[in-house]
């Protein structure tokens, strides 16, 4: 199978791999997916005080197009509120990446991964 | 781009040389073009030679009778006239066919046909070694029997079943035993005159001979008899109909006699390579060989690299041309049916790459594979949130995952 040029330039150069602290109440994390169905997304957003996030890292185990999903939503998230990160749709990652159909899942899985990652800084403000 | 380094040599080899050069000579004008089947001129003659003479040499391969050897298109037409001919043939004897959940597609589709047309049929389960043990072929025959199909290589990871042992099961209790032998004629030793194999299936093309031939052995003593699947002008005995393939026959007779004479220098330098293969990768951690090396073809190694994906390894691979899985089933997304059945756990068998090494393989193109196999595994590894857990002592198995 041939890959877009799109998914080939961040599968060689993924943008802001890593991993943030994860205890820091700054930071939200989503992880999503599962070992058994072949990948596994974690996402990790910083947010400030106004609710912007200014910074995002990811580790993903998966396909090529999986790695090129969250790398991508990585650089879109920074600068964006937690509200309209968590309004990304899948179908923009898809039609940005050109992924074929049998890829779209690593699209929502991405989707999934944000989500998460909001939701996890929302609790964690709540609690705290 | 130069192409890629070719590691998969169970996928399909290339043509020999001296084989391409005896198929040419069977098609043009001032060829070997006739028609084997005409009896009336010279032409005929001289391509019914040439057509027996490879009969001979894949005969001579498997020491058996010529007149035991029905030529096809290749191994899955001789799997699907091995079980469809004697399940047919033998119906009103019993509908109950024996086989592993690790055999090719080729074996493994034709028994669900048949399972739709009535049949009923046992799927062994490998151990986790791969192999399938002759006892348990054993217990799972009934009076109702009437086939086994246990194959003597497996394409993917490469471990070799005991056929004489399942096939010495099988005649004690009166069953036919298939084999499917794709991937182990040619290159380990198969003597039909003491194995207790009825039917083996055979492929031109994994053998450095042509795509689009294959053969299936058929036993004279004691008698086997097939029901026919291409009916028409009676070739092969009424077995195959069809007008022989001069050139393709040819090239499998002429592989067939390399492979013979010289098997036992080439298993040697195919081990080695693939013992090279080995050793340069073993000592990374979380890397696992899938199958029991001791009972192996020389040629196959089936990798795991753990908390790698599978096809985002081989993406990271583009000068190495290996399959995760097998070619057949690697345009879905369902990791190996095949390491699954060995009992191994999805992830595991999402990160397996199959490695096959064979007559052109170097020594250096095994040392470029260990350098890129290495870098694209470190680089992946860096990726995987798996890896980081695994790192920090964490249970994969402790943790909650949601299956999408």
């Amino acid at each position: 199978m041939a890959y877009s040029d799109q998914v080939m330039d961040h599968y060689q150069n993924p943008r802001n791999v890593g991993k943030f602290d994860d205890d820091d109440a700054q930071i939200g994390t989503g992880m999503v997916g599962a070992p058994a169905c072949g990948d596994v997304m974690r996402l990790q957003i910083k947010v400030n005080d106004l609710g912007i996030i200014e910074d995002a890292k990811f580790k993903t185990y998966g396909c090529g197009s999986a790695i090129a999903s969250s790398s991508l939503l990585t650089e879109w998230v920074k600068g964006r509120s937690i509200d309209e990160a968590a309004q990304i749709k899948n179908t923009e990652i898809a039609e940005e990446l050109a992924l074929p159909p049998v890829k779209i899942h690593c699209s929502v899985l991405a989707e999934d991964a944000i989500k998460a990652a909001v939701e996890d800084y929302r609790k964690k403000l709540s609690d705290a | 781009m130069k192409a890629p380094v070719y590691f998969d040599y169970a996928a399909t080899t290339p043509v020999d040389p001296r084989v391409a050069q005896k198929m040419s000579e069977c098609l043009m004008t001032e060829g070997n073009f006739g028609n084997p089947a005409s009896r009336s001129h010279k032409f005929g003659w001289e391509a019914e030679e040439a057509v027996e003479l490879a009969r001979t040499q894949v005969a001579a391969l498997l020491n058996c009778d010529p007149r035991e050897i029905v030529w096809t298109s290749g191994a899955t037409e001789s799997d699907n006239l091995a079980i469809k001919g004697i399940a047919q043939f033998y119906k009103g004897k019993g509908k109950h066919i024996i086989t592993s959940k690790i055999e090719h597609k080729a074996v493994l589709d034709t028994c669900r046909h048949l399972e739709r047309e009535g049949f009923e049929v046992t799927y062994l389960e490998p151990g986790s070694d791969g192999l399938i043990r002759p006892e348990a072929v054993q217990s799972a025959i009934r009076e109702d029997t009437t086939l086994v199909s246990i194959m003597h290589v497996n394409n993917e990871i490469g471990v070799v079943n005991d056929i004489e042992r399942i096939g010495e099961v099988c005649r004690a209790a009166k069953v036919f035993y298939h084999v499917d032998a794709a991937q182990s004629a040619g290159k380990i030793p198969i003597d039909l005159s003491t194995l207790k194999v009825d039917l083996m299936a055979l492929s031109g093309h994994k053998m450095y001979g042509p795509k689009g031939v294959g053969v299936l052995f058929v036993r004279r003593k004691p008698r086997v008899r097939l029901e026919a699947q291409m009916h028409g002008g009676g070739h092969e005995r009424g077995m195959r109909s069809g007008t022989l393939a001069t050139h393709q026959l040819v090239g499998m007779g002429e592989a067939c006699r390399i492979a013979q004479a010289e098997m036992s220098s080439e298993a040697a330098r195919t081990l080695a390579l693939r013992e090279r293969l080995w050793q340069g990768l073993n000592d990374m951690e979380e890397v696992y060989v899938n199958g029991d090396l001791n009972a192996h073809v020389p040629g196959i190694i089936n990798i795991s690299f753990n908390y790698v994906e599978g096809e985002s390894l081989i993406m990271s691979l583009p000068e190495l041309a290996v399959s995760s899985g097998s070619a057949c089933t690697s345009a879905s997304l369902e990791p190996s049916y095949v390491l699954r059945a060995l009992g191994m756990n999805d992830e595991l068998a999402h990160s397996s790459l199959r490695f096959s090494v064979g007559r052109f393989t170097t020594e250096e193109d095994v040392d470029a594979a260990i350098a890129q196999v290495r870098r694209a595994v470190e680089k992946l590894r860096e990726l995987s949130p798996l890896w980081d857990m695994y790192k920090d002592g964490v249970d994969l198995d402790s943790i909650e995952w949601a299956a999408h």
